[in-house]
């Protein structure tokens, strides 16, 4: 037993065991246990404030926890500084040395583990081919736009090659194209270099598109850990639920539990049937979250568990269109349906009558 | 804004500032215009000259002057320097490790001096070399220099030091830099606006200083202000003239130099 534990902890890159940090009588972290494996694209997610930042910090060595440990590749860091610890960060204030080129900011940290100039400014000059800033290398930081300098701390802390690599909301200050194609372009060069990724986001379509695996943190606590579709089609309570993706929360109460399923009903009488959870017992009043996108309008009922509901509103969005619908005496639903001739069959007139249907397995009871 | 007075609408505003400027400035523009008079004569103007510079350094006088000034350099240089090496190494702890509890009184106590009456400072300077024993010489001038310096080359150097921010030592240190390096490497040259503007305006203070140099100086020692002073007893001579717009023109100049250098800001 003592081996096997040894050995799975080795193996993983991080290992953060009930750290807690607290800066006077103010908590930010609460015993936060968390494990991130080599080779991993790893998502911290959650709104601001939350403590991302301080749990990235306590990694690369600039706070240390109050209580709790972290271990690298198995090692306890302790109270390694910084700059002896195979990490780099690309901060979230970029922090590029004003004074310097480019192309030394990029060679700075290879200088400093004791390449030759000539050496270090080779590599560095690869490193901003990949990110393909070449011809701003003789430029000083601030003579570049914000998104520029964003890859520029990118390929300074990547050119050392580091075992971990943290990234404080690194694509913030981009807009929403070039946002997106570094989305690929990161995990890309993730994929490409085997470096672990410890990426920090508020972002949620961020966290989904780029990880492995999210955690998603509220108020210094880590909600829920897993693989991005688990996170997004199965979260574990009501903030998760929320924060990840657009969700219809509904009050449902739980009638009988039947093996795997629950008949539960929601506020207008509405009856619906839905997979059990864990702690969910006869006659508990609970949420049910059910993705805008699982649900679907009809003419006709298609079922028994097809619900009666009248249209409010449709909101065209581009690619998608949504629909608010009010079930009879009941609470609104949100459905969403792609703007396509099949989808644009399921939409229906502002104040006609339809029916609401939900994929099977789409409804997600949430205990709290 | 409806609630703010125009200050030009006060009765007599324009000719209280008109007064201030004059009394301030009409003496240093009087002492610059006659320092180029081709009279012997402090008062009568008799024509566009250099005789006066030109007496600065080659007549009578100009001996005990040259010694003066070289005395003035030197000290300045040294007490600028010496000055400026521990104000930055001060307001690098001051404003770099943390906060600690003595921290305001700290800063209290480097500034303090540029409170006190200078004049009890030179007393109370005399009376300590005097309880020390040290001899009176070009070294107790430096040390007084030195002491007084340290606030005013303090001032532009932690000024520069609060708006850098830890972010580019905290990226320095990822970056495998050790703690040496990143002060040599990253701190100095961020810094070096606010050192060298603490440099210039501690070298102009210890350059002009009279009352402290005038009380810990031994005797036959003279720096210009004690040599100007010296000479004055005697009677102004319009050689004082040339030699003072000299120095005003010195000082203006490095005044203007370190409002240049604090101004240029590298972090923008
Ligand atoms: N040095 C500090 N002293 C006191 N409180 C701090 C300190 N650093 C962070 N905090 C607090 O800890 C909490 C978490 O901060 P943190 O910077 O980790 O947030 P974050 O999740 O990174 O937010 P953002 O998305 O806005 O960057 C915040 O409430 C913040 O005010
Ligand atoms: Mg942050």
């Amino acid at each position: 037993m003592q081996t096997v534990m040894s050995e799975t902890s080795s193996q993983n890159a991080i290992d953060v065991q009930n750290a807690v940090k607290r800066f006077g009588d103010f908590t930010a972290l609460k015993q936060i246990c968390l494990a991130i494996a080599d080779n991993e694209f790893f998502t911290l997610l959650g709104p601001s404030g939350c403590g991302k930042t301080t749990l990235l910090r306590i990694i690369a060595g600039f706070d240390e926890v109050t209580e709790g440990s972290v271990r690298l590749y198995g090692e306890d860091l302790g109270a390694l500084p910084p700059n002896r610890r195979p990490v780099n960060t690309v901060f979230q204030s970029y922090a590029l040395f004003p004074h310097m080129s480019v192309l030394h900011n990029v060679s700075f940290g290879l200088e400093m583990l004791g390449k030759s100039p000539a050496e270090a400014r080779e590599r560095a000059g690869r490193m901003l081919e990949l990110v393909q800033l070449s011809q701003f290398a003789d430029r000083r930081p601030g003579q570049l736009s914000g998104g520029q300098q964003q890859r520029v701390a990118l390929a300074r802390a990547l050119a050392p090659q580091p075992k971990l690599l943290l990234l404080d909301e690194p694509l913030s200050a981009l807009d929403l194209k070039l946002r997106k194609a570094m989305r690929i372009e990161l995990k890309h060069l993730q994929r490409e270099t085997g470096i672990t990724f410890v990426f920090v986001t508020h972002d949620q379509e961020e966290a989904l598109t780029m990880s492995d695996r999210i955690a998603v943190m509220s108020e210094g606590e880590l909600q829920q850990v897993g693989a991005s579709r688990e996170i997004y089609e199965r979260p574990c309570n009501r903030f998760v639920a929320n924060f990840i993706g657009d969700t219809n929360l509904l009050e449902v109460t739980v009638d009988r539990i039947e093996g795997a399923r629950a008949a539960c009903h929601l506020g207008g009488g509405h009856a619906l049937i839905c997979e059990a959870v864990e702690g969910v017992r006869d006659g508990a009043r609970v949420h049910l979250s059910v993705r805008p996108e699982r649900l679907f309008a009809t003419a006709e009922p298609t079922g028994p568990e097809a619900l009666a509901a009248r249209v409010v509103e449709n909101v065209f969005t581009g690619t998608d269109i949504t629909s608010i619908v009010e079930l009879a005496q009941g609470p609104r639903l949100t459905l969403r349906s792609s703007n396509s001739e099949r989808g644009n069959r399921r939409i229906f007139e502002q104040g006609a009558t339809c029916f609401v249907n939900m994929e099977a397995g789409a409804g997600r009871l949430l205990v709290d | 804004m409806a609630g703010r007075t125009n200050l030009r609408t006060i009765p007599g505003f324009r000719a209280l500032t008109l007064l201030c400027l004059f009394v301030l400035y009409a003496p240093l523009i009087v002492v610059t215009v006659y320092s180029f008079n081709a009279s012997a004569s402090i008062t009568n103007w008799e024509g566009l000259s250099l005789r006066w510079y030109w007496d600065v350094f080659t007549g009578p006088d100009s001996g005990k002057f040259k010694t003066a000034a070289a005395n003035s350099f030197l000290i300045a240089v040294s007490a600028a320097t010496i000055s400026t090496t521990i104000a930055t190494l001060a307001a690098t702890g001051m404003i770099r490790t943390g906060r600690f509890r003595a921290r305001t009184l700290s800063f209290g106590l480097i500034s303090l001096p540029l409170m006190v009456p200078e004049i009890v400072t030179a007393v109370a300077t005399l009376i300590f070399f005097n309880a020390i024993a040290l001899e009176r010489g070009l070294l107790s001038i430096l040390i007084a220099h030195v002491v007084f310096c340290i606030p005013f080359a303090y001032l532009p150097i932690s000024a520069r030091m609060q708006g850098i921010g830890p972010a580019y030592e905290e990226a320095a240190l990822d970056l495998y830099a050790t703690k040496r390096q990143t002060f040599t490497r990253i701190l100095l040259p961020l810094m070096a606006p606010g050192i060298v503007s603490g440099y210039l305006l501690a070298f102009i203070v210890s350059l002009d200083d009279f009352i402290i140099t005038n009380f810990v100086k031994g005797a036959g020692v003279e720096t210009l202000p004690t040599a100007i002073f010296g000479a004055v007893k005697r009677g102004i001579q319009p050689n004082i003239m040339a030699i003072s717009t000299l120095l005003l023109g010195l000082s203006i100049l490095l005044v203007t130099l370190s409002w240049l250098v604090s101004r240029s800001d590298t972090t923008k």
